[in-house]
């Protein structure tokens, strides 16, 4: 199918149903499960891209498909519910996989699988310390995706598990008992009697003050949309980060329906995700550069800003919105090579208290903990400490909230690029599976499900398998083509020749041939059959000096024409062939263990790790000449090349069949 | 000469001719037509380094469903690396080369090739890297001249292979029975 660049294809396994499993506080999960799961794939490269949605349909899923960051983004965001999962290549030309990561992190909490041909060690524990849940290494087997329906079950676990909590917090009192989920968080920052004191009374007497307000049913699922961020980042700038609780930030937003524990999570979020941001600072951003063009003048008075001012500026109209979103996105965009200048102290900080915060939150056991290491996986920071935290300079906080406010512009910027590179592409591609495909013959079904009959002769016995021989009574004369039975064949050539048969009698066999061959490249230099043999012959050279080979060839005058060529073998063929189609894959589920399995055509062919007996076949093959001859001109028939026979068989002066009465 | 004797013959000279390339052994189906010709070919294609396991990964991929999966992935394939092989020209050829984008691009060909199987693409691609990391563009041109070489002797092994494929059904679909 034509994929152009910026679509989604959402394609549905056969049997999958679209089940919807994510309601929350159950732990159970539907009988058809793993079957459904919802997976949302966006790479750039088309080859993989086509490759992990056919392996995700194979496993029963419910696969969406982009090839572009930011579309799956919208198309995320769109349909908050929609997806159970998401899997993303890390290296993207229009947004970065970990950015991409952060996103759907902070602003959908799904499960995300990064992937890449990267398997350097510091490329996944990017990923892992961006909150990836997963880092498959390309290329992804097929086995590697069975599994990723782990992932999903673990998160709504913990999240089922946070809700429960929280709300059992709620309901009791006291003060010690029961630790908040933020209050943890903030001790497991930072490890600092002192500080978590002070920061637990504080954080206990919000608690107290809002046990009231909490229901005690099961919260929907908040969805932070932009704007919802927005009021939230204006909140805290507010506020200011230190002194930035959930109620006041609450207070100040003044949503209704929202939750202190719906901030809370949130903030944890946030404040990882700042950390984050000024930790990678020095690695480029992916933000999409076309919307830089505006700011890059003004960028330079940025990194004097802080948060603050600009909202101020904002606030009083000066910068309007659009374009404080644009000033904020490119800021945040050029981040990666000017705040570092800006913001030399704070890195250190961050990264100084970055790896106490990781290795606290590693040592706790409880699940309070976990669930915030999994906030920590978000990206998104757990570390509260009011004190460390107001080191933060606050333009990298404004650069936060430009990236969040970024989102628009990023949306409206879609359409164009992929409207362009649709149309490059589409052309591109209609060519090139043209020519790939030979453009006038369609290419039949193949099927796959061609056992193999194995030939057993001397020391090759012992590799026979019954199974895979699969004697169907069609095939079984086909099989009788083995070295004992001749009586079915009754002419000189080899039995190659049977599938050209049908030349001898059929025209439009051979017209079939000829639109096959008449697409041969001229770049390809010679026709399938001599390219075959000129691997074999390549071997054949090497090894055994045979010189026989091409002087038969110059020498060959199809005598042996299958002039008198009877009709059994070709019947014997098609039987064999549309029989053996039939029998399904068997020759699959036989071969296992340590043997590489190779489909070929339908034909199987197995490769052991032994050691044929040794036999002396030095010089023995075709000693006759006209042996290396009924194979050639059968399979030159069969090509029907049409003058270009440049091989190097010394084959110039050849010409095609169809000079040659049949 | 019988043709009992001529299977033999060419059998055993097929069996030769792996024992020579390679201390595998091979198990191959001798059914003495197109089909083994196709067999055998792919199994030197395999022997020799042009395809890996994960090309057999994609042929099991394939069914009813979508019968031309493996031609479609491979071409799909075809295309996105001769945009990026493109792409890598114009990039060296520029009087300051953007060794970032290179190495973007020399990456993305690393993990299409991978995907399909081409290992002798893919391998090409650990040293090119490497030559952008080291910034020089004489190496990373002869890395680029590699790269091409092996996409295309790999471009015409897969054509080859899925020709042949194709005269299979063609011969087995198209035939009726005649006398």
């Amino acid at each position: 199918m034509n994929l152009g660049v910026g679509s989604v294809v959402k394609t549905m396994s056969g049997a999958s149903c679209s089940v919807s499993w994510k309601s929350g506080g159950s732990d159970k999960v539907p009988d058809q499960f793993p079957a459904g799961l919802r997976v949302l794939v966006v790479d750039d490269d088309p080859t993989c891209l086509r490759i992990l949605e056919k392996m995700l349909r194979n496993c029963h899923y419910e696969v969406t498909k982009s090839n572009r960051a930011e579309l799956a983004l919208s198309m995320l965001r769109e349909n908050r519910n929609g997806f159970d999962i998401v899997i993303s290549d890390v290296h993207m030309p229009d947004m970065d996989g970990f950015k991409l990561l952060e996103h759907v992190g902070l602003e959908m909490d799904l499960p995300v699988i990064m992937m890449s041909a990267d398997d350097s060690k510091d490329v996944v524990m990017k990923g892992v310390t961006h909150g990836a849940c997963d880092y498959l290494i390309k290329p992804v087997r097929i086995e590697a995706l069975k599994n990723i329906w782990q992932h999903v079950i673990r998160k709504k676990k913990h999240e089922w598990k946070d809700k429960d909590f929280d709300q059992s917090t709620s309901m009791e009192d006291g003060d010690q008992q029961q630790k908040p989920p933020e209050d943890v968080d903030y001790s497991s920052s930072a490890n600092e009697g002192n500080w978590k004191s002070s920061k637990r009374r504080k954080e206990e007497e919000d608690e107290t003050e809002e046990r009231d307000d909490l229901s005690t049913s099961k919260k929907p699922r908040v969805v932070w949309s932009v704007e919802l961020h927005q009021q939230f980042v204006q909140a805290v700038n507010q506020l200011g980060i230190d002194k930035a609780v959930p109620k006041k930030i609450l207070e100040l937003m003044n949503v209704p329906g929202l939750t202190r524990e719906n901030v809370a999570s949130h903030l944890q979020k946030y404040r990882l995700y700042l950390r984050r941001l000024s930790g990678v600072s020095q690695h480029q951003n992916g933000l999409n550069n076309s919307f830089m063009g505006h700011p890059e003048a003004t960028y330079g008075t940025m990194t004097s800003f802080n948060g603050l001012e600009l909202q101020a500026l904002a606030a009083t109209g000066q910068l309007p919105a659009q374009s404080l979103a644009t000033l904020q996105a490119a800021a945040l965009g050029r981040s990666a090579t000017k705040s570092a200048i800006s913001m030399p102290l704070d890195q250190r900080n961050l990264f100084s208290f970055e790896n106490p915060k990781l290795r606290f939150s590693e040592g706790q056991q409880q699940l309070n903990n976990s669930n915030k290491q999994i906030n920590l996986l978000h990206g998104i920071p757990t570390t509260m400490e009011p004190k460390q935290l107001a080191d933060l300079h606050q333009s990298s906080q404004s650069f936060v909230a430009m990236n969040m406010q970024g989102h628009a512009r990023m949306q409206q910027n879609n359409a164009l690029l992929m409207h362009m590179s649709q149309q490059q592409q589409q052309s591109s591609r209609a060519q090139m599976l043209n020519e790939t495909n030979n453009g006038q013959v369609s290419l039949p079904p193949l099927s796959m499900s061609q056992p193999a009959a194995v030939l057993s002769r001397n020391s090759i016995v012992d590799n026979v398998r019954g199974p895979v021989y699969n004697p169907v009574p069609q095939t079984s004369s086909m099989v009788d083509f083995s070295l004992n039975q001749t009586t079915e064949l009754q002419n000189n050539s080899f039995p190659l020749v049977s599938s050209n048969s049908g030349m001898s009698t059929l025209t439009s066999k051979r017209l079939l041939q000829e639109e096959v061959n008449s697409d041969i490249k001229g770049s390809r230099g010679f026709p399938p059959g001599y390219d075959i043999f000129e691997e074999l012959h390549q071997q054949k050279t090497q090894d055994w000096g045979l010189p026989n080979v091409g002087s038969t060839f110059g020498t060959s005058d199809h005598s042996n024409m299958p002039g008198t060529l009877d009709v059994s073998p070709s019947m014997l063929v098609q039987q064999g062939i549309s029989s053996m189609k039939k029998n399904g894959q068997n020759g699959n589920s036989l071969m296992g263990g340590s043997q590489l399995n190779l489909f070929s055509g339908g034909n199987l062919l197995t490769v052991k790790a032994e050691q044929l007996p040794d036999t002396s076949y030095q010089n023995t093959f075709f000693p006759e000449q006209f042996g290396q001859d009924d194979l050639m001109s059968a399979l030159l028939k069969q090509q029907e090349s049409v003058g270009q026979v440049e091989t190097e068989f010394g084959f110039d002066g050849y010409s095609p069949l169809d000079n040659h009465p049949v | 000469m019988e043709v009992g004797q001529l299977q033999r013959s060419f059998v055993e000279y097929m069996a030769s001719l792996f024992r020579e390339i390679s201390a595998f052994a091979f198990v191959f189906v001798v059914i003495l037509d197109l089909s083994a010709l196709e067999l055998m070919y792919f199994a030197v294609l395999i022997q020799k380094g042009f395809l890996d396991a994960q090309f057999s990964q994609l042929q099991q991929l394939q069914d009813d469903s979508n019968p031309d999966f493996v031609v479609e992935v491979v071409s799909l394939f075809f295309e996105d690396s001769e945009r990026l092989i493109n792409d890598l020209t114009m990039a060296l050829d520029q009087p300051n080369v953007d060794f970032k984008q290179v190495d973007a691009h020399v990456h993305q060909l690393k993990g299409s090739s991978s995907s399909v199987g081409a290992q002798r693409v893919k391998n090409c691609c650990v040293p090119f890297r490497n030559c952008c990391e080291e910034q020089n563009t004489e190496t990373c041109l002869r890395c680029l001249q590699q790269i091409k070489q092996e996409y295309l002797l790999v471009k015409n092994k897969l054509q080859t292979l899925f020709e042949l494929e194709q005269q299979i059904v063609a011969a087995g679909g198209a035939i009726p029975m005649v006398q």
